[in-house]
């Protein structure tokens, strides 16, 4: 299964056709979202309209969580099967994951302020998706750090394997400790707690990130394929010039 | 208009659930930008040097003809 994508030239042809089908249903999952996140759903009883803030801060929260999870994932790959792929897309996802992190941390402030009365606190949830945030520049900072980038991606791989710790932890984060950040109210046991007029457009608007991710994911991968073609073009290039100046010497003598 | 004023409102609190969906459009649109141009400004110059390359070749396997 995994030797089928292990070329990058059939790996390229597949990508070729999902990216305009992710990126058309993308578009449509995140029209609709915003439709009903506005529209169609109701302020919350508590929070009112803040509520809203949740159709973007949680899918955020999901996909940071996610592409965390696939670099791990795809960094054990490489690792153990030397994949060709695997560092690539654990590298190219790498920046976006860092994105939807950022996006997770604004928001929950924003909406932190008016329901909490403070724009941060240093609690378990909070926290550890900041050493997340930290963890993915850490992953971006490391892979350019050496002058081999063969030797930059393993350390890379490394240390996404280790920082993979984090993610039981924000997740049960809300569980383990007392936290100012509600607990789980979808993705638990006995189902989710949440009313289908909210879940709809919070499903939505994560499927559309997820379809994002997965669109930006592809564009990235085939720009790092692309870069070390240029890499290799160049040193044939290089190659190129050298055998004519070779060919002066025998002449020579 | 009075609607449209109320609907920015959003009950007092478009302060903070604007920027919340502001910054989301920033982001995810200036990574998306800053990846497609970077996969086209590799692409052309992957054409071009592939472009360059062949021909470079050619000269080099006459030379060796002759």
């Amino acid at each position: 299964m995994l030797h089928r994508f292990a070329n990058p030239a059939r790996f390229l042809r597949i990508a070729a056709v999902v990216q305009p089908w992710c990126a058309a249903i993308c578009a449509l999952a995140l029209a609709a979202g915003l439709y009903v996140a506005f529209f169609a759903s109701p302020p919350d009883y508590q929070q009112g309209e803040t509520v809203r803030i949740m159709y973007v801060h949680v899918p955020a929260a999901w996909m940071a969580l996610f592409a965390y999870a696939a670099i791990a994932l795809a960094a054990a790959v490489g690792l153990i099967w030397r994949h060709p792929l695997a560092f690539v897309a654990a590298g190219a996802a790498a920046p976006i994951g860092a994105a939807f992190t950022a996006i997770c941390l604004a928001t929950g402030s924003l909406w932190g302020k008016p329901m909490w009365g403070t724009w941060w606190v240093w609690d378990a949830r909070l926290t550890s998706v900041l050493v997340l945030l930290f963890l993915y520049l850490g992953l971006i900072a490391l892979r350019h750090a050496f002058d081999d980038s063969d030797r930059g991606e393993r350390a890379a791989a490394v240390l996404a394997l280790v920082g993979a710790v984090n993610l039981p932890i924000i997740k049960f984060s809300v569980d383990w400790w007392n936290t100012l950040h509600q607990p789980a109210s979808v993705v638990k046991i006995g189902g989710p707690t949440i009313h289908p007029a909210m879940l709809t457009p919070l499903l939505l608007m994560a499927a559309g990130f997820m379809l994002f991710f997965v669109v930006v994911l592809l564009i990235r991968i085939r720009s790092e394929l692309l870069a070390r073609r240029l890499r290799a073009l160049r040193l044939a290039q290089a190659h190129a010039a050298e055998p004519a100046a070779a060919t002066r010497g025998p002449v020579l003598g | 208009m009075d609607a449209l004023g109320q609907f920015l409102a959003m009950g007092g609190y478009g302060a903070y659930v604007w920027p919340a969906y502001a910054i989301a459009l920033v982001v995810l649109a200036g990574i998306l930008i800053a990846s497609v141009r970077t996969l086209n400004t590799r692409r052309r110059a992957v054409a071009a040097l592939e472009a360059a390359l062949p021909r470079r070749r050619r000269q080099g396997g006459s030379a060796d003809d002759a």
